[in-house]
């Protein structure tokens, strides 16, 4: 052991490295860590390890991290800590740490390495398995560790075998179905800040096992009565273990029991030097077997035995310490109070049932341990050790979780220190009705902070019990859920972490965009500008800049996100006229269709539009964030209804960019860019393909229009996408060339009453719904949807349906999603009926006023009619329209 | 994270899969002529059983390819996995 110094609430001390934080505080004499986090009682170190309740720290030094319990924290040079009252605090610097995860198939996972999980370990790579054993303390050795024993060398040495992985400072945090658990590893909290710059500080484990073996063990727990929660009172295992280590504040001890593990700590306490006045059991017995090494062995060293009596209160000294202890027998009236400056508590074992609980084994109640174990075999999953209650001779526990309090006692008898919830909260819940431990957690808050009642769990489940007279688990049984002990966000990041978090997909034409000073939209992955400011332009400028000019001028638009799939075979046609709602097996070579596709519920799903290349190939585009889900829903239909039809599905999204020129002034830019092509509308026609060398590029061009203005989209291989848009803008500078973003794309669709699949629908809307039943076929025998579009909910009267909306005051731009009232203004009296709500809305430049899309109860029978819009502030009044605003004729297709 | 046999490839993490509910529901031939009672209990209606239940998932991210298998819906344990149109595997149970 080196010495090392640290700080902590501002001040030096100085301790031996690797010993816990909490335990070098106590060396130093440090009993007062923080105080409660509502009630500002003082308190100090209550356990050993995770199931500490009071001593939380925030560690500022290193990478930092909130409250962590004192009693896990490892000591090393220049630590610096801080108490955290129950609420911990971000580091503001940045962490740079590294953070990975690891995977690992194996044999056995085997959690825990106290003696029983080193004998499964042992056992299963004898048998040839591998093995890995993860144990979440620095040492291998469990309980032998803290009672200064050496573990034995036949065991230890399993961890060095060849076919035997171990993994210290390693928390299995979660348990899942199919042998699968995550574990946490700590790698670098404990070495000197100089030494692991290249190491990750946490690693994540994902491990696969045949057959996991829980050892996972156990914690002790505390009883509840009045004033337990003063600094110098402490779980005896972790007193005595302190203590024997050699940090030892303390002079005086009373010790108090239900178990004969009091009796061991007593014995290790007296050994160190603490004089222990007394032992005080809430048994009158104990059984032959075990007197000798737990009633004979105290009086042997001249320690005072209290049989059957318990403690009952505690007094502090001036500084918040305890002092004094007062024992009673429960039953009588019969007091004594003892001086002592340590309360070492043994109130049960309580095995750590997570990880089974995980899985849903559910843990079964033995009164003769007074404890909660798992004993469980199958394939997958066995228990050992503690867990499996082979407690040794600590099988005769007295079931019993605290003395009878008095009201005023009960006002000061935690159960949960961390919520700092008293017997008297406690029973509150029970006499307002709660039985269940779940509703008793939820009325109270107990077992709902940091420690998630690793130790108050099975102690409010004892109460319980006690106060209306049944068995633990007659009550319920424990449930936790994971992670074991609180996570850092990075460590589940891993090297997951900015641009690696989530891919982005950008177009070949992306570097143009951002050059110009584009702000980016994401839609699904992909990043599109949104609009392109000129300098000192707001949004709102650019939009209705960007929009004249595409209906006055030429814009362009950068299409390339959109989902393409190239669909080949001769049973295209069928297929394709099987997965839209209108016709495409007659669709001429060379030629788009627009077409919607539904589900089998008749709901619309997606849209875009397809074009037969040849005979045999298609062409589909989907919404730009629909694609992925368009080709599984294609490949499942070809794969498990129709196999018989011989088609197959690619996605070629990124194989081919596009470029769309939008505007009457679109077809002069075109003949430029394709001085052979014929662009005149005879020979040229809305919806045709051609093919043409664009900008000495091939390129296949097809007049599609999402603005309803004259539009050429170009097509050509992705590589190409930036030479095209390049030519565009040069060549179309004096005619007022304008790229435009997302939002004028949108806006101009929502002028012509173009709808968007995930916009104006949300996957409760019929292709009548959106008024489009002209893209319904009638004449296909079937295609997905159909027969839904006659269910009687679908058919009936008074679905949503698409309309257009203006505002009285057209310069209102009506949020999107606003609801509508019917009735003509702000003065119907409440109650007022909700009959629609906006699904897009935005300024036009078009129209010179503000428009909106709805969808409204049986809106295509009420155009004309008034609605209302109560709004935060203000109710605001406007008029149920036609979904198209501009140009109805379709006259500006053609140019 | 369930560990799915995929027929094709083997084994494989969860992330690389997609749900496709109950296998062995076609969709039906004469759709026009069923009533309104028959074609929603094919739009809306499974067995949804606790234990074995013969699903259909798609391998997504790897071979693209639909297959059915068997889980327990209790404690999803896989059982045998089989392509489309082959013949069935007896439940495990």
């Amino acid at each position: 052991m080196s010495t090392v110094n640290f700080t902590f609430d501002g001040k030096q001390y100085s301790g031996e490295k690797g010993e816990s934080l909490a335990s070098a505080l106590l060396r130093n004499g440090v009993l007062h860590f923080t105080d409660s986090s509502y009630k500002d009682r003082p308190r100090g170190v209550m356990g050993l390890w995770v199931e500490e309740t009071n001593a939380l720290v925030n560690i500022d030094s290193g990478a930092g991290e909130p409250m962590k319990p004192a009693t896990t924290v490892e000591l090393v040079e220049g630590l610096v800590a801080r108490s955290a009252q129950g609420v911990g605090d971000l580091p503001d610097t940045r962490d740079n740490s590294r953070y990975d995860k690891a995977n690992r198939h194996v044999d056995v996972l085997v959690v825990g390495a106290g003696t029983s999980g080193l004998a499964a370990a042992k056992k299963f790579s004898d048998q040839g398995k591998s093995v890995i054993v993860m144990d979440d303390k620095p040492a291998a050795g469990g309980h032998l560790v803290y009672l200064g024993q050496s573990v034995p060398t036949e065991l230890l040495a399993v961890l060095e075998r060849e076919n035997v992985t171990y993994l210290p400072r390693t928390t299995v945090q979660g348990l899942y179905d199919q042998g699968f658990s995550v574990a946490t590893e700590r790698r670098t909290d404990h070495l000197d800040a100089n030494v692991h710059t290249e190491m990750s500080r946490i690693r994540t484990w994902h491990i696969r096992a045949e057959h996991t073996v829980l050892a996972t063990g156990a914690f002790q727990r505390h009883l509840v009565f009045a004033n337990n929660d003063r600094p110098g009172i402490m779980l005896s295992h972790a007193a005595a273990t302190y203590v024997s280590s050699g940090a030892n504040p303390f002079r005086t001890a009373v010790v108090v029991t239900i178990d004969n593990q009091g009796y061991r700590d007593a014995i290790r306490l007296h050994n160190a030097g603490v004089y222990v006045a007394a032992v005080v059991d809430i048994r009158k017995k104990v059984s032959k077997s075990s007197k000798k090494s737990s009633r004979k062995a105290i009086k042997k060293l001249g320690i005072r035995l209290i049989k059957g009596a318990t403690v009952i209160d505690t007094q502090a000294n001036l500084d918040g310490l305890l002092n004094s202890v007062t024992i009673g027998d429960a039953k009588s009236d019969l007091q004594e109070t003892i001086k002592a400056d340590l309360l070492a508590v043994s109130g049960g074992w309580t095995p750590i049932v997570h990880l089974a609980t995980f899985i849903g084994i559910k843990p079964t109640w033995s009164a003769k341990r007074a404890a909660f174990i798992v004993k469980h075999k199958d394939s997958l999953t066995s228990t050992t050790g503690m867990l499996a209650g082979e407690f040794g001779d600590d099988d005769e526990a007295e079931v019993f979780f605290g003395p009878k309090l008095s009201t005023d006692q009960a006002l000061v008898a935690f159960v949960d220190y961390q919520r700092d919830a008293t017997y008297r909260d406690f029973k509150r819940a029970i006499d307002a009705g709660m039985r269940s431990i779940e509703h008793v957690k939820r009325y109270t808050a107990i077992g709902t902070a940091h420690d998630q009642g690793k130790t108050s769990g099975t102690v409010t489940m004892g109460l319980i019990g006690q106060a209306i007279g049944k068995a633990p688990d007659e009550i319920g049984s424990l449930t936790f859920r994971p992670p074991y002990i609180s996570i850092p966000f990075a460590a589940l990041a891993g090297r997951d972490r900015g641009l690696l978090s989530d891919p982005e997909r950008t177009t070949p034409i992306h570097a143009w965009h951002v050059a110009s000073g584009a702000p980016m939209e994401d839609v699904g992955q992909w990043k599109r500008p949104w609009y392109f400011p000129k300098s000192g332009e707001n949004m709102h400028a650019a939009v209705l800049r960007e929009c004249a000019a595409v209906r006055q001028d030429v814009g362009v638009m950068d299409a390339s996100t959109l989902g393409k799939i190239d669909i080949q075979g001769k049973d295209a046609g069928q297929f394709l006229d099987l997965i839209y709602t209108n016709m495409f097996s007659t669709l001429k070579v060379g030629m788009s269709r627009y077409g919607l596709m539904c589900g089998i519920d008749g709901m619309v799903f997606d849209d875009g539009v397809t074009t037969r290349i040849s005979e045999n190939h298609w062409l589909m585009t989907t919404t730009t964030g629909g694609a992925a889900k368009v080709l599984d829903w294609l490949e499942e239909w070809l794969q498990t209804e129709w196999p018989h039809l011989e088609v197959y599905c690619t996605s070629v999204t990124e194989e081919i960019s596009t470029v769309a020129i939008v505007g009457p002034k679109s077809r002069e830019l075109m003949s430029r860019l394709a001085p052979s092509l014929d662009v005149t509308n005879e020979s040229f026609a809305f919806m045709e393909n051609k093919h043409a060398e664009v900008a000495g590029v091939p390129a296949r061009i097809a007049r599609i229009s999402f603005s309803g203005e004259l539009a050429y989209e170009i097509n050509v291989p992705a590589s190409y996408g930036l030479h095209i848009w390049e030519s565009v803008m040069s060549k179309g500078a004096d005619l007022n060339i304008t790229p435009y973003g997302t939002e004028s794309m949108h806006v101009l669709r929502a002028e012509k009453g173009f709808v968007i699949v995930g916009q104006e629908t949300d996957g409760t809307q019929t292709p009548q719904d959106l008024d489009m039943d002209w893209i319904v076929s009638k004449k296909k025998e079937d295609f997905i949807g159909k027969r839904s579009f006659s269910r009687a909910d679908t058919a009936r009267q008074g679905r949503h349906q698409l309309v257009g909306i203006l505002a009285d005051d057209g310069s209102y731009v009506i949020p999107e999603g606003a609801y509508l009232v019917a009735g003509a203004d702000a003065n119907t009296p409440p109650p007022v009926k909700h009959i629609g709500y906006i699904t897009s809305s935005y300024d036009s430049a078009a129209l010179g006023r503000s428009f909106a899309l709805a969808l409204v109860a049986n809106g295509l029978a009420r155009k004309g009619e008034k609605i209302a819009i109560p709004m935060a502030d203000r109710v605001v009044t406007g008029v149920i329209t036609d979904s198209v605003f501009v140009d109805k004729e379709n006259t500006r297709r053609d140019g | 994270m369930l560990h799915i046999p995929c027929p094709y490839c083997g084994p494989r993490d969860e992330t690389e899969f997609h749900y496709g509910s109950e296998a062995h529901v076609a969709y039906p031939e004469n759709s026009g002529n069923l009533t309104d009672e028959e074609w929603a209990k094919f739009v809306f209606i499974r067995s949804n059983p606790k234990g074995w239940m013969a699903e259909r998932w798609v391998h997504s991210a790897g071979c693209r390819r639909w297959f059915n298998v068997w889980r327990n819906t209790i404690n999803h344990q896989f059982g045998p996995s089989y392509k489309p149109f082959s013949q069935q595997p007896k439940s495990p149970a």
